[in-house]
């Protein structure tokens, strides 16, 4: 991973410094709490309904052993004995003291993270494929462009106070598993017909109150260009994004407002007039950032035939050498999915002594670190072959073994009604009860890839527009309920789901979602054919017919 | 309400803002809207007291092209200081307009905003009312490290020094 040189070393602990003598004045009465509130949001930490919550960057998703270790301590000393994950690869701590936040962004800086910039209209924590570096179909390995925007956007001085937050995802690989055309910039890197590398740049993706699929603004940029044209971007955002109504304040609604001609046209313009500023990439300082990724070392290994392992071994593990074990390209080794979803907890939670284990097995198995996924798991992306059973048993004892990855009860779920303001039902009690229902992991892997993601508000951080299956939890005259939607993909074939009917109750929902996953497994042509594949060919009308009747 | 220029407090100074349809005054310094600065320049030119142009928000800082010589100063109101657009301004004017003269921020200027208002090319800010100079002053200094290019240094980082590969 990135290894901090002494100048970003110096920037995040000056970072930590500031922060401490804003606590202070604030603590003091010095500045308001209108005053405090975009510097404490800059440094991720938000008011939520029964305490501060405070998010923690994780650029790209990755984390070594001694910053798992560093997140530990955290929950232990600072919070109720757990964190987080969230589905834009961070770390989120529900129970700090104001008072003691400082004391945690010491901690952070020591093992070279920050909470810079994870809240607040700016430029957010760039986040990436979880298989870069090791995906078979990956043309570059996205995580130094990652790093490079990390730090072009940090304490960017004319960017920090944009009309609303801003996301970037970028992907090296065809298979889209970063979302990148959900996102504010949307970042492939791709070859042109003459073959030189460089970037195609998707403007105004997003999800929330009104989903748009990103535009192509640029199909080809050569890649020594990169910075120049995200200032160009934001630059135009920044000056004719709308400002009078913060939910028409994202830049997909200023792509879609002025069309995506006209867009490209300013952004263009403006582009002009910086591409060759100093800002420039050189290819000496793309290497240098290249070279500070200490990628590990491979042994030569032979591939070991995991399908008759499967064969011969126990059904628990057979299962999860099946559903969570994900190929490597380099031969002999895997990257395995530790699921945090078993039943009975919300999605993503991890408790302090399950963060110390995964440091320890990461060190011991995985070549010391891990990777945050989307979907709030965690990957350990290098391991041995050899070593699955091994760490299989290791992570048995910590209760990190569930093997439901990418099955239905691998959801996706927002903190809901139970810890958010924003929130209008709860979200976290339904996921628990679909965990619930669905206990049968034979007819899960049956059902194969589904995802479901669920949200309590039309804010959308659980990507419901995105998921196979989407649950909104909406307030009908007071009462919680939940819209139904299918049909959504965050993938290169990117489209957003579609409302089914009426909202379900609270006492619906769960078998609404059972009808709906036996529609499919009832009409569908083959068991190839995928959740998403059949309701492409199908439309929404089978699941209409079984979820409302005649009615 | 304190007046900081060039990284140091300055006298405070009084500017009258004027409409556009208020009268010019006899004398004493004034400001005046991005409009009436390029319709009335030459007469503005002649007043008895300095004259600086107001920019607004959603002012096009563009439209001083060729348009900036015999202006006092150039003020960037941020009537709230969540409202960025002035951050753009002030870069435009210094890197694409070439301004060399006196541009200061004016309206909800905060102390934890002026590091970035500096880097941007702010050299006078004048900050909110009952804002701490000392403060400010001190949050001016609170970085000795920035990554990107910016009004006060054309180069990012990697080309300002060797970094370490």
């Amino acid at each position: 991973m990135y290894q901090y040189d002494q100048h970003d070393q110096r920037i995040v602990d000056e970072r930590a410094a500031q922060f401490r003598g804003q606590v202070e004045r604030r603590l003091a009465g010095e500045i308001t709490e209108n005053e405090f509130k975009p510097l404490r949001l800059q440094n991720g930490l938000y008011m939520q309904l029964h305490a501060y919550m405070l998010r923690v960057a994780v650029p790209y998703g990755l984390l070594s052993s001694a910053q798992l270790r560093a997140l530990a301590t955290i929950a232990r000393d600072y919070d109720k004995g757990y964190a987080h994950f969230t589905t834009r690869q961070n770390v989120q701590f529900n129970w700090p003291e104001l008072e003691d936040v400082p004391a945690i962004l010491d901690l952070l800086a020591s093992v070279q993270m920050h909470a810079i910039q994870t809240s607040g209209n700016c430029i957010r924590n760039t986040t990436s494929d979880p298989l870069a570096g090791i995906a078979a179909d990956e043309l570059e390995d996205p995580r130094p462009y990652c790093e490079l925007i990390r730090q072009w956007s940090t304490f960017h001085p004319e960017f920090a106070f944009l009309p609303r937050k801003f996301k970037i995802a970028i992907t090296g690989s065809t298979t889209d598993r970063a979302a990148v055309r959900v996102h504010d910039i949307g970042i492939r890197i791709i070859e042109n017909d003459t073959g030189e590398r460089g970037f195609e740049i998707l403007v105004g993706g997003g999800l929330g109150r009104t989903p748009h699929i990103a535009k192509v603004v640029r199909p080809f940029l050569a890649y020594e260009h990169l910075l120049s044209y995200l200032e160009a971007i934001l630059r135009v955002y920044n000056r004719y994004g709308r400002r009078d109504n913060k939910y028409k304040a994202r830049i997909k609604i200023q792509v879609s407002e002025w069309g995506v001609e006209k867009f490209a046209a300013a952004v263009e313009a403006e582009w002009a007039q910086i591409k060759d500023s100093a800002t420039k990439l050189t290819r000496d300082e793309i290497d240098r950032i290249k070279g500070r990724f200490a990628l590990p070392t491979f042994e030569a290994l032979a591939n070991e035939d995991l399908d008759a392992l499967a064969l011969t071994t126990d059904r628990e593990f057979a299962r999860f050498l099946k559903n969570n074990v994900r190929q490597h390209r380099v031969p002999g080794y895997a990257a395995v999915v530790v699921s945090t979803k078993p039943q009975g907890r919300p999605p993503g939670d991890v408790s302090d002594t399950q963060l110390d284990a995964l440091a320890d097995l990461a060190d011991r198995f995985g070549l010391g670190h891990v990777v945050v996924m989307h979907d709030q798991n965690v990957m350990m992306p290098n391991v041995k072959q050899a070593d699955l059973q091994a760490l299989y048993a290791e992570l048995k004892t910590w209760d990190l073994h569930t093997a439901n990855a990418g099955r239905v009860t691998d959801q996706i779920c927002c903190p809901g009604l139970d810890f958010c303001n924003l929130a209008n039902a709860r979200s976290i009690p339904v996921a628990l009860r679909i965990a619930d229902r669905f206990d049968d992991l034979d007819y899960l892997d049956d059902l194969g890839d589904v995802t479901i993601k669920m949200s309590g508000c039309i804010n959308a951080c659980g990507h419901h527009h995105v998921g196979n299956i989407g649950i909104l939890g909406i307030d009908k005259a007071g009462v919680e309920a939940y819209q139904l939607m299918i049909g959504g993909d965050p993938g290169e074939q990117a489209s957003l789901g579609k409302i089914v009917g009426r909202a379900f109750s609270s006492d619906e929902i769960v078998d609404a979602v059972a009808t709906v996953l036996d529609t499919y497994s009832t009409l569908r042509e083959s068991a190839d054919e995928t959740f998403l594949d059949f309701y492409r060919r199908v439309g929404l009308d089978p699941f209409k017919d079984s979820l409302y009747g005649s009615d | 309400m304190a007046l900081i220029r060039n990284g140091a407090v300055a006298p405070p100074e009084t500017w009258t803002t004027l409409g556009n349809d208020d009268a010019l005054p006899r004398s004493g310094d004034v400001l005046v809207g991005i409009d009436r600065w390029l319709e009335q320049r030459d007469a503005l030119r002649a007043h008895d007291g300095r004259v600086g142009v107001l920019l607004q928000p959603d002012d096009d800082a563009l439209r001083l092209a060729r348009a900036l010589e015999g202006a006092a100063l150039v003020a960037v109101a941020f009537p709230k200081f969540t409202d960025g657009r002035g951050y753009s301004s002030a870069r435009l004017l210094r890197d694409r307009l070439g301004y060399r003269g006196e541009l200061r921020a004016v309206g909800d200027v905060l102390p934890d905003q002026v590091f970035f208002m500096q880097r941007v090319g702010f050299d006078s800010l004048d900050l909110a009312e009952d804002k701490s100079a000392q403060t400010a002053l001190e949050q001016l200094r609170e970085f000795s490290v920035t990554y990107q290019a910016a009004a006060d240094d054309a180069r990012p980082l990697f080309r300002r020094v060797q970094r370490p590969g």
